[in-house]
């Protein structure tokens, strides 16, 4: 198919028509928006549902009902209507409900704006809700991935029966790119845990209470299972100039694609810099990430936040070799002098 | 072997799912209204051969054990939440039967605006909403309906009305919503009234089986243990306290006035969801002859800036659509963050042979300027390059520009616009100078842009002429 030039909130909606979502339960907030309205527009001229709901706590159950019938569905908010989803999030996990999560997230805590921020880190990749349980993290950088990760994220979300967040920035969201659309999945069968409301599906239960101790510990170590195979099967990560970079430098989201100029700029000034650029923010490509420490002379890692995802940097460098951070954060994002400028500092 | 007395069919035989040792018994306390309510439902699901359709959600509160009783589909939810889920269901699966099982905690409490919503939606859902004035599984605490003066763990002196206020008329309040179709309150207070619970449990389900919308029965319902009453006692309290406020009556009855109403599902092959998702066809990119774009217009950083209506953004959408159909990388950013504030809108975008890192344009190859905020703010050194193309509106501004290292065109748009009849072509004017002096966007790849990117058709050749107006401008200056 050729190409077509669109906003990455819109390219989300596409692609999970293309991916088969049946139904979509969300709630206006900006900067996520657009994909209700695109939601609005294009589920109900392909047949299937979508509700605005009456908050974001109620959103994520429809989420958690609808994927207890087995069909693909989806919800998306921005940072504050993410804390409210938390409560849905942990049970959907809790329950093995897979689902799609998307959070454009925009500048906290509180209020706080509407301009693009990566403050959610925590609440995404390190829970947020309670207990023990972990998203499977996909951090689009275009609009292209906005489409591929959502797609590959419903494939995901049901390979491992939990819930898949797509963790953008309103950068990523607003901007439009050229964007090739695959084709439409087509004959999937519903799977054989869902409560179908027929014969077959009758004895099944969806359930997230295991009221003996063992028996939650024993549901515990199964979903922590899930956990440790992705971080086997399912790290994925990109690499810009990296071969024989001494600088490694890790953003994800907005951030790497200012990186990448920042990186073009240090190489014509000599420097030899590289991006590590984490597409699974859980997992995460820690082992990638230490693998440079034999290599190079630091890390320099930069978010849109005072600093979430650089403490998993330094989890996985282990104290091996320096990682220096810098962070903007309430919404300003850094200009690719200012990166250069950082990495200069400390080559 | 004649069986006098069994079960229902819509329970297990056998409640293999409870832990406890006695597994035809359910874990209600002695004198419980649950295990009633339970029977009655799982009567008419047997009555009316539905229990493969039906899906049972079970809430939290004494009945969060629902699923090891009925022989039907079992989701389990959070606290309140069953209307939500029970929508989810349904509408995911209208052909599904999906009963919501919820407490006076859950129902009225943490679920209000659950409850209120699904009902304020005509949700075709049927709820059992179970009303014994007490918080049952944590141990006896107050409830919205907890009866005034009711002691209660949460309430030791009596439910106090400048307080806790008035206890909440579930029905009451529901039936103020146009969407609801059935509501009743019963009550399990002597067989008589059980009889009348249990029609209104069949008429609330057959209600939902029709496809006739919300159903919900109240059902006034004993809790001994936290009432600290005996079973006896506590039946007899329903009669003398709880049914003085509780009314039990029909609250409202539609079904006969209601059409039955189910969403069809419409199933599309694979073309048909393409075109409906407005996919473009496959078609070859626009041959440009790069030998005639100078050096310094190639691979431009775009900064377009003017007041909002003024079309900015559409005018970035255009170059970067028909740069994308000549075959390169392209983005479009609009003004995001602290620069869209001082009246300006404005638009980023680049245009590649390689692959973009940055979206944002922080120092531009390219000014667009459409008003005299902008040309004053973005032709400052630290917007522009040195040696850049600007591209400024002298209908709107006054003022020369004080850069003197960089290429102008200075062009009226906004009056050969209104020469032209309307002035929102101002921004295809400055398109076509953009064209002309570059080279970089030609005519066929502007007019794919022009087909895709602009809603009205009807202004397709104003626009055309538009951008010849801004071509030929160009073209006369040099």
């Amino acid at each position: 198919m050729a190409k077509q030039f669109i906003k990455g909130n819109d390219a989300i909606v596409k692609g999970a028509l293309l991916a088969g979502c049946e139904c979509y339960f969300g709630y206006p907030i900006t900067p996520a928006s657009e994909i209700a309205h695109a939601a609005a527009k294009y589920f109900p001229l392909l047949g299937r549902v979508f509700l605005q709901a009456e908050s974001e706590i109620a959103s994520i159950q429809m989420v958690y009902g609808a994927s207890s019938a087995g069909r693909r569905v989806m919800t998306a908010s921005s940072s504050p209507g993410i804390s409210l989803k938390q409560e849905g999030i942990s049970y959907c996990a809790g329950s093995e409900l897979p689902c799609v999560i998307i959070d454009i997230s925009r500048g906290g805590p509180g209020l706080g704006n509407i301009a693009p921020e990566q403050s959610d880190y925590f609440q995404i990749v390190k829970g947020g809700g309670h207990g023990a349980y972990k998203l499977l993290v996909l951090a689009p950088a275009s609009a292209q991935e906005m489409c591929d990760l959502t797609m590959l994220a419903f494939d995901l979300a049901e390979k491992y029966r939990n819930p898949v967040c797509i963790l953008a920035d309103g950068y990523i969201g607003q901007m439009m790119e050229p964007v090739e659309f695959p084709e439409p999945l087509t004959g999937r069968e519903y799977p054989d845990w869902a409560v179908l409301g027929n014969k077959e599906t009758r004895q099944n239960l969806i359930n997230s209470i295991y009221l003996d101790p063992i028996e939650l510990e024993n549901h515990i170590l199964k979903l922590n299972g899930k956990y440790e195979r992705m971080k086997k099967e399912e790290v994925r990560f990109e690499k810009y100039k990296t071969d024989d970079a001494e600088i490694i430098c890790i953003g994800y989201g907005v951030v790497s694609r200012l990186l990448k100029s920042a990186i073009d700029e240090c190489r014509n000034k000599g420097i030899k810099a590289g991006l590590l650029r984490p597409i699974t923010l859980f997992p995460f490509p820690e082992k990638e990430i230490r693998n440079f420490a034999e290599s190079c002379k630091s890390y320099f890692v930069s978010e849109l936040s005072l600093g979430q995802m650089v403490e998993d940097v330094k989890l996985a460098v282990n104290g091996l070799k320096p990682v220096h951070f810098y962070g903007r954060t309430g919404g300003v994002v850094p200009s690719v002098t200012e990166l250069y400028q950082q990495i200069e500092k400390i080559r | 072997m004649n069986i006098f007395l069994r079960k229902p069919k819509g329970f297990y035989d056998v409640y293999l799912r409870s832990p406890a040792s006695d597994k035809t018994n359910t874990h209600y306390c002695p004198g419980c209204g649950h295990g009633i309510i339970h029977k009655l439902i799982a009567q008419a699901i047997e009555d009316f051969d539905i229990k493969d359709r039906t899906i049972m959600i079970s809430p939290v509160g004494c009945s969060v054990f629902v699923y090891y009783y009925f022989d039907t589909g079992n989701v389990q939810v959070a606290h309140g939440r069953a209307p939500a889920v029970a929508t989810g269901l349904k509408r995911a699966n209208p052909d599904s039967i999906v009963i919501s099982y919820q407490g006076d905690g859950d129902l009225a409490a943490i679920g209000g605006n659950n409850i209120m919503q699904a009902a304020n939606r005509g949700e075709n859902i049927t709820v059992f909403f179970v009303n014994n004035a007490i918080y049952g599984m944590t141990g006896g605490q107050m409830a919205p309906t907890t009866m005034i003066g009711q002691k209660t763990m949460t309430s030791p002196y009596g439910r106090n009305i400048y307080n806790e206020g008035y206890p909440l008329k579930v029905v009451e309040l529901l039936a103020t919503f146009e969407a609801t179709t059935y509501l009743e309150r019963v009550s399990i207070m002597d067989a008589a009234s059980i009889n009348k619970a249990r029609n209104a449990v069949r008429k609330a389900i057959q209600c939902q089986i029709d496809n006739k919308g919300f159903s919900l029965v109240e059902i006034l319902s004993t809790c001994p243990s936290n009432w600290k009453m005996s079973p006896v006692e506590a039946k007899k309290w329903i009669k003398t306290d709880m049914i003085t406020y509780f009314t039990p009556h029909v609250t409202k009855d539609k079904i006969n006035e209601r059409e039955s109403h189910k969403v069809e599902k419409i199933r599309l092959n694979s073309e048909e969801t393409k075109s409906k998702l407005d996919l473009p066809e496959k078609r070859d990119l626009v041959k440009i002859d790069m030998s005639s774009v100078k050096e310094k217009y190639k691979n431009p950083r775009i900064k377009i800036a003017g007041f909002g209506g003024q079309g900015v953004l559409i005018l970035g959408n255009m170059l970067a659509i028909a740069g994308m159909e000549e075959g390169f990388n392209v983005t479009w950013l609009p003004s995001y963050g602290p620069e869209m504030r001082g009246g300006t809108a404005n638009c980023h975008v680049r245009i590649d042979e390689k692959p973009i890192g940055a979206p944002s344009v922080a120092k531009a190859d390219v000014l667009i300027a459409m008003n005299k905020p902008s040309l004053e703010k973005f032709e400052k050194e630290e917007y522009l390059e040195s040696g850049a193309l600007l591209i400024y509106n002298t209908t709107l501004i006054d003022i020369e520009p004080s850069r003197k290292d960089v290429d102008i065109i200075a062009i009226p748009a906004t009056k050969m616009a209104d020469d032209m009849g309307d002035l929102k072509v101002a921004n295809m004017i400055i398109i076509g100078a953009y064209m002309e002096k570059t080279k970089l966007i030609n005519e066929e790849a502007l007019e794919r842009a022009l087909q895709t990117g602009v809603k009205r058709k009807n202004l397709m050749d104003l626009n055309k002429k538009a951008i010849k107006a801004g071509m030929d401008f160009v073209k006369n200056l040099k």
